[in-house]
């Protein structure tokens, strides 16, 4: 797992991952989207990978990346505007991005799939939810209609719907916000994939639904054995669940390091101004620490450390020259030029 | 619900102090601790009607059903609760964006629920607003000049016409924003900044009281912090009393003095932040709190989760008695039969709906 320091890092420490490397591999991957006012580079130089049955969190605010690089992942990019000029997505060794379309689609769903945000904009208003769940089933296995709806509703019931065989033929308005992602999360496991992408799967709950719901992905994910990519921006729910967490920041990841040792002593600015800035619960309220200023306009990403006009620590070093990813030691790296200083907190 | 202030001794000094007339006016000497809303058991049923020319009423949403707090000058009330709890409701009331089924909202001695027309039209400069959503709470034809000078417009005697530009940059300037920018749009503006922009039209009338509905929760994690501080010095410097209604209970714990979890249009329990936080002592704030994720992979192992089952049930159809029993681990006969009144008990010194109201140690992690 040491981060792309060498060519490649075959090593798999948890010894589960296929023998070829890592299960999913993002390896320097560019996005960029044309518009009429100009490209915006969305994804710099993203690389992670995933081994199976882990959790990766892929942290970072709007306009990161996280997102688009699910997406692009996933191959539901619109192109255009958007435009991959460079980079592989390795799933068990095969290169994603070079496979033609209707060899793409058999990944897409049964080898990967992916839980969005918003279910009620997800899920067609217009179709029973069974109905919706077995249309997968029905496609890409070729199950007979009453076939679909019994696998529906094993599925339903897997993801703990109450009543699963009655409520098969409801809208999903019919179903409050949580039942609604439990549906869509029966959806994503209908073809038994080996990754799942949940991208902000609990930001529209509330929180006892939300710990209800990031339960049961974590129970699914044990039980099934998935490896999981979590996109959040709640730093919360990704020390609740995460083994390794990637923050990304301007497209790049910034910081990569495991769940404990990120908490423990953060080693980008970025990440240490994070966590300094969040209200806690288990905190009474003092005067919040701040990161001054905004999240870079992407079309304009600064010069050197894209981060340098809001870091306290900024030098001319930073706004002069890109800073390397630079390895840590166990398996951390982090995109500072002075990455050591940070983590040992003498900055 | 006493006045039961201890956050600042000097209650009693200075009396009615009028809405600042300067920003620069220095924090603190405003008189704190007295009341300046106090709220009695504002109920808000919407109908459901059936039949397309006939219509008939055939029950009702109890969106808020009976609430009752005060709000002290210079204090932060917090109002958490999941979604469909009423807490947004209570907000457009105590707003009079809705008009109230019942109860009555003292506003200077005065029952707010009561006015209309002009006396209403003066209250609410009293009473202001900061939306949740900076991107559709902002009209994209206006320049922010406009959107902040606009409660000018409907209240002339609070800016002379000449001075009115002059206002709006000293308003721009008070919430961190540059004044030289009031001829630009909101689409010119980050999220963050319209927010910002938000918070200068509230105070662009000197109110007395901001409501702040989910104030921070669209917006990024870095620039929250921004502005929940912006939102805490105003106060101290204008000595505003500010009801933040939030889902997010840490957002709420850092900036709340007081706080009031609601369940199903009421109040199940009510204290000073240390006592709901630290003390809960009702069934569905301990639930509440212990579902919260902590920044903290440590925690993952201590952390004891109350999973609560099920959902909300529906307001138009609340159950009998206790309205949490559905979903309480701690559910007896009494619940469906009594509904447990909001009052102090016996374990705790703040008030907790529960007929088994009690301490629960490490709640939080």
């Amino acid at each position: 797992m040491n981060e792309r320091s060498g060519p490649n890092g075959r090593t798999s420490p948890q010894g589960v991952a296929v023998d070829d490397g890592h299960l999913l591999e993002v390896r320097d991957l560019f996005v960029e989207f044309h518009t009429r006012d100009g490209s915006a580079k969305v994804i710099n130089g993203v690389s992670y990978h995933l081994d199976a049955g882990e959790t990766l969190a892929v942290l970072g605010e709007s306009g990161s990346g996280k997102s688009v690089t699910a997406q692009a992942i996933m191959g539901i990019l619109d192109m255009p505007p958007a435009v991959i000029p460079s980079g592989q997505i390795l799933y068990r060794g095969t290169d994603l991005l070079t496979l033609p379309e209707d060899e793409r689609r058999k990944v897409r769903g049964k080898q990967i799939s992916m839980i969005f945000q918003d279910a009620l904009s997800a899920l067609n208003p217009v179709f029973p939810v069974g109905w919706q769940i077995g249309e997968m089933l029905r496609l890409r296995e070729g199950m007979s209609r009453a076939d679909a709806k019994r696998r529906a509703i094993e599925l339903m019931e897997l993801v703990k719907i109450p009543a699963a065989r009655q409520r098969i033929g409801d809208y999903p308005h019919q179903f409050s916000g949580g039942m609604r992602q439990r549906v869509m999360i029966a959806m994503s496991l209908a073809l038994d994939p080996a990754v799942l992408i949940a991208d902000e799967p609990t930001t529209a709950l509330d929180v006892t639904v939300q710990a209800q719901i990031m339960d049961l992905l974590g129970e699914l994910r044990r039980d099934l054995n998935m490896a999981m990519i979590l996109i959040t921006h709640d730093l919360g729910v990704v020390a609740d669940v995460a083994d390794r967490i990637a923050v990304m920041y301007a497209g790049r990841i910034i910081e990569h390091a495991d769940v404990h040792s990120l908490y423990e002593a953060p080693a980008h600015p970025y990440t240490k101004g994070l966590l300094e800035s969040i209200p806690r619960l288990d905190h009474k309220g003092q005067r919040l620490t701040t990161i001054r200023g905004l999240p870079p306009n992407l079309m304009r990403i600064p010069s050197g450390c894209p981060f340098h006009p809001r870091c306290p620590y900024a030098r001319q070093e930073c706004v002069d020259v890109v800073p390397t990813v630079r390895s840590l030691g166990n398996d951390r790296t982090s995109a500072c030029h002075f990455a050591q200083e940070v983590l040992d907190g003498r900055i | 619900m006493a006045a039961s202030d201890p956050t600042n001794p000097q209650a009693t000094t200075g009396g009615a102090a009028t809405g600042g007339t300067d920003p620069a006016r220095t924090g603190g000497t405003k008189p704190r601790g007295e009341t300046v809303l106090r709220v009695e058991n504002v109920v808000k049923h919407f109908p459901i009607t059936q039949g397309v020319v006939f219509k008939r009423q055939i029950g009702a949403v109890k969106a808020v059903d009976g609430v009752s707090f005060e709000l002290n000058r210079g204090e932060t009330l917090g109002i958490v609760g999941e979604s469909g709890c009423g807490k947004s409701t209570l907000a457009k009331l105590l707003m009079r964006l809705e008009t109230p089924t019942a109860g009555r909202a003292m506003l200077e001695g005065r029952d707010m629920f009561k006015l209309s027309g002009g006396e209403l039209r003066r209250m609410r400069r009293n009473v202001q607003m900061v939306m949740q959503d900076p991107y559709t709470s902002l009209n994209p034809r206006m320049t922010v000049g406009d959107i902040i000078g606009e409660p000018f417009d409907i209240h002339p005697d609070a800016a002379p016409r000449g001075a009115r530009r002059q206002r709006v940059q000293e308003l721009l300037d008070l919430v961190g924003l540059n004044p030289e920018h009031i001829n630009r749009y909101p689409h010119q503006f980050s999220g963050g900044q319209r927010q910002r922009i938000g918070i200068a039209r509230a105070l662009a009338l000197k109110p007395e009281i901001i409501v702040c509905d989910e104030p921070v929760s669209a917006l990024d994690v870095s620039i929250q912090a921004q502005v929940i501080n912006l939102l805490e010095s105003l106060q101290d410097e204008l000595g505003l009393s500010y009801i933040f209604i939030a889902h997010d209970l840490s957002v709420v714990r850092h900036i709340a003095d007081r706080v009031a979890v609601m369940y199903l249009g009421k109040i199940v329990e009510i204290g000073t932040e240390d006592e709901i936080y630290e003390r809960p002592t009702h069934p569905y704030t301990q639930a509440l709190l212990s579902a919260v994720p902590v920044p903290d992979p440590k925690a993952r192992a201590q952390r004891e989760i109350i999973r609560l089952v099920g959902d909300v049930p529906s307001p138009a159809n609340p159950p009998s008695g206790c309205r949490f029993r559905t979903r309480c681990w701690k559910a007896q006969d009494i619940c469906a039969t009594t509904e447990p009144q909001l009052v102090l008990r016996a374990v705790e010194p703040h008030p907790s709906a529960c007929h088994f109201a009690e301490l629960k140690q490490h709640v939080v992690a």
